[in-house]
């Protein structure tokens, strides 16, 4: 190769470099745009009275207070159902199946499941758990649409979590007399539990977030009280954000930023937590 | 209860639970059949696969809303494709260390950003912006919702792209440089190809991601059911099946035909979605396959 | 008296790997047994069929009899558990678990259901002390078994199993990961034990085979080719391949 062909060949690869970096900056930078757009023009609307009262006025006023009882119900009803069931269905697969068909069908299940778009999820709760098991417009049959769904993220993380446990320990655990289930009790899933609360945090952070699963299984356009048991429907923040953009005229964009917001503290803040828990576990770790 | 027996018990539940998926998988297909199939009897299949959706007169053509998806699912992850794995690229190949840290939670926040947030955002910034640039009558429309559901797909493959890139041996890359080829080359003439089905995969994911999505088209496309029948359609208002069945649904008397079909429309969704997910892992799995091969 | 009988053993895995042809050999009561050979000649299958450890891999075919107190051992009614707490093991990398020291010894014998903490304290430190650990570490018992040497970890392996009062000590090659210091301390320590416990041990070269052998068999691919008291075994053996191994011509 002679010099000036070289020359050329550094040049456009220079040119190539930048290009990577500054698509990759269009890709970060809007992220942290939207984002920090959001806390600017949504603080100002944060206070007190907005996060503790009802709204007011056809929700052109007042608070959003029912809402986030709302999601924080809906959540805690999904961890019910799904942090168990995802967990148990983890072990199985790490601990107990064995390397055939059956446990390939599963797996095919686990990513079918994922894949499975969120309202379809709504349309099978309204089936299933609305209709069908006549549990009405409720908290109890949106929480369960919800655990189904997250069910596929808790399952692979806490999965992925057991698998990362070395096999030393299991075989030492056995060796001094051990049953499978002890070793899996006192080894395997102390070791495995920052990586399970992760996923289970990240697989809650989805269903916090939903509105597609919960429109026509638990969500209400407005309630004027809280939710008094799990039969009754409920306010949820993300519906809330859905009803007062599109489905209020004349909403004040303060309350609408205010209450994604809201949302948006709630999400990132898992988010933030399942990091925390992940980062310390990994530099506590001794294996 | 003895030890012994107690042990059993768990067992037993562990059990039960790991194949709770393979159960809800069964049942949610169904319920889907059980309350959609009923549409066959109720709309001859000619007038279901017709070109006009408007329920109040009894036209139930889901033919716009299967297309409306497909062409704004076309749109998005041609556009997620580029960004996702050029960016992906960067993290895998490129970025020092600490960039790297930095930047993989930036797309983990991502990921994490509720959709109905993100369609919030695309009616107060991305609608107007879709307007005036273009010079519309107005800013809901196809375009709007592909740039929104890239958004959504883009982490999906930036994740599952840069997994394929650290998985191709380092050996490889070694060998390249050693041959004296630089490392731009290295990059996009052995690593990327080397990784080619995982970045395939990766689309395949962020394409089933975007089919799937409802809240942030159903706020940004203008729910239009019309047919989408030229390029310039993307530049319109236009109609995706989930928004159909998420705006509908509620309105709905439960049993009649109009449910009927919005769960039918769910049963496509469903073997959509199946289709992909399954040819996505059947890629995937014969990718390691092979790479087995390769590296024993 | 032998503790065990083994006859016409043969194991095989899925995958083929390390798997034993048809062994029969006796192991005594009160002695190293010492089994030697290049790798992969099934030393590791054999330690781990003698306590079902084999239950966690994929076994494609057993057969023959491990005769352990009069019973069969490899009979589906074994209770797998009982028989690994009689038979103790420690591996070639130590493994602490990742627990405290205290923990680690007292593992074994909580599993069992024991939760005086009287007993538990008596057992580890006579555990520890029998592995000659309890002067180094009587004072950080509740430390990470991850923060000792890794002489300590082996040696807190060993007061592990020694804690179950087992009557069966196997070692598969537990002084591979050491220096030549704590090589020394756990050999040292082995030929105290022996006049309690059956000891087999697979040793990591034929040195150490040499110098802790009463018995010794060879293992070549899966065959047991020579059984005899270590003096034979290596000053006098019979068979040629045992003479060209012993002799360092291959392996």
């Amino acid at each position: 190769m002679d010099k000036s062909s070289r020359t050329s060949t550094l040049i456009a690869e220079s040119a190539g470099y930048t290009l990577v970096h500054l698509i990759t900056l269009a890709t970060i930078i809007p992220i942290l745009g939207l984002v920090g757009y959001i806390i600017a023009k949504g603080s100002p609307a944060i206070s007190w009275q907005f996060l503790t009262a009802a709204p007011t006025d056809g929700m052109r006023a007042g608070g959003i207070f029912p809402a986030i009882v709302g999601t924080v119900y809906l959540t805690i009803g999904t961890a019910i159902f799904s942090v168990p069931l995802g967990v148990a269905a983890g072990i199985y697969i790490s601990e107990y199946a064995a390397d055939n068909a059956a446990t390939r069908l599963i797996r095919l299940a686990i990513i079918n499941l994922s894949g499975i778009p969120s309202v379809v999820y709504g349309l099978f709760g309204l089936g299933l758990f609305v209709i069908f098991l006549n549990f009405g417009t409720s908290i109890l049959s949106a929480s369960l649409t919800l655990s189904i769904m997250t069910l596929p993220v808790i399952i692979s993380t806490s999965e992925e979590a057991m698998h990362s446990v070395p096999n030393s320990f299991r075989v030492v655990s056995t060796s001094l007399g051990a049953s499978r289930w002890q070793t899996i009790r006192k080894i395997v899933l102390p070791q495995a539990l920052p990586g399970i609360v992760t996923g289970v945090i990240l697989g809650l952070e989805r269903a916090v977030g939903e509105t597609a699963p919960i429109l026509f299984t638990g969500a209400a356009f407005y309630l004027p009280q809280l939710p008094s048991s799990p039969l009754d429907a409920t306010m949820a923040l993300p519906y809330h954000i859905f009803v007062i953009s599109t489905q209020v005229p004349g909403m004040p964009v303060e309350i609408q930023y205010g209450t994604v917001l809201v949302l948006l503290v709630f999400v990132l803040g898992m988010n933030l937590i399942a990091t925390l828990i992940r980062t310390r576990a990994r530099a506590k770790r001794v294996w | 209860m003895s030890k012994q027996q107690g042990n059993l018990v768990i067992t037993g539940i562990i059990k039960i639970a790991g194949y709770s998926s393979i159960v809800f998988v069964t049942l949610i297909l169904i319920f889907l059949l059980r309350e959609g199939l009923p549409a066959l009897g109720s709309v001859p299949i000619s007038q279901l696969f017709s070109t006009i959706w408007y329920p109040i007169q009894g036209y139930f053509g889901i033919l716009p809303l299967i297309l409306g998806t497909l062409l704004v699912t076309l749109v998005a992850i041609l556009i997620a494709l580029p960004f996702g794995v050029c960016t992906a690229v960067y993290l895998s190949e490129i970025a020092p260390k600490w960039v790297k840290a930095v930047l993989k939670p930036v797309i983990e926040i991502l990921a994490g950003i509720p959709s109905v947030v993100l369609g919030f955002i695309g009616i107060l910034v991305f609608v107007p912006f879709i307007r005036t640039f273009f010079n519309l009558p107005t800013g809901l429309t196809g375009l709007t919702g592909a740039i929104l559901l890239a958004l959504i797909a883009i982490p999906t493959v930036v994740s599952i792209a840069e997994d394929a890139l650290n998985t191709v041996p380092d050996s490889y890359r070694q060998a390249a440089l050693a041959l004296g080829v630089t490392r731009w080359q290295t990059i996009w003439g052995v690593t990327l190809p080397a990784a080619k089905t995982g970045v395939l995969t990766a689309v395949m994911l962020g394409v089933g991601r975007a089919l799937g999505e409802t809240m942030a088209v159903m706020m940004v496309t203008g729910n239009a059911p019309v047919m989408p029948t030229r390029l310039n359609s993307i530049l319109m208002p236009l109609r995706t099946m989930t928004a159909t069945i998420a705006s509908e649904m509620g309105e709905v008397a439960t049993g009649s035909t109009h449910y009927q079909v919005l769960f039918f429309i769910g049963i496509v969704l469903f073997l959509l979605s199946l289709a992909i997910n399954v040819a996505a892992s059947w890629v995937s799995m014969r990718q390691r396959q092979r790479s087995e091969r390769i590296l024993s | 008296m032998n503790k065990f009988r083994i006859e016409d053993l043969s194991v095989r895995y899925l995958d083929n790997n390390e798997s034993l042809r048809k062994i029969n050999m006796e192991i005594e009561e009160n002695a190293i047994t010492v089994l030697f050979g290049p790798a992969n000649g099934g030393k590791s299958t054999f330690l781990r069929t003698l306590n079902r450890l084999n239950d966690l891999a994929d076994v494609k075919e057993m057969s023959g009899k491990v005769i352990f107190h009069e019973d069969n051992i490899l009979e589906k009614t074994t209770d797998v558990i009982e028989l690994r707490r009689r038979i103790g093991m420690v591996f070639s990398r130590p493994v602490p678990l990742p627990l405290s020291i205290y923990e680690n010894v007292a593992y074994g014998l909580i599993m069992e259901g024991e939760h005086d903490k009287k007993k538990l304290d008596n057992a580890v430190e006579n555990a520890l002390r029998k592995a000659v650990l309890w002067d180094e570490l009587y004072d950080r018992l509740q430390d990470s078994a991850y923060a000792i040497s890794g002489g300590q970890q082996q040696r807190l392996c060993l007061a592990r199993v020694l804690a179950l009062e087992p009557e069966v000590i196997m070692l598969d090659e537990p002084t591979s990961a050491l220096d030549p210091v704590a090589t020394a301390k756990i050999e040292e320590l082995l030929n105290q034990l022996k006049a309690t416990y059956t000891i087999i041990l697979a040793p990591h070269n034929i040195q150490q085979a040499a110098r802790m052998a009463d018995y010794a068999a060879f293992f070549l691919m899966g065959e047991l080719i020579e059984f005899s008291s270590g003096k034979e075994m290596f000053l006098n053996p019979r068979d040629r391949r045992t003479q060209e191994y012993v002799s360092g011509r291959y392996g």
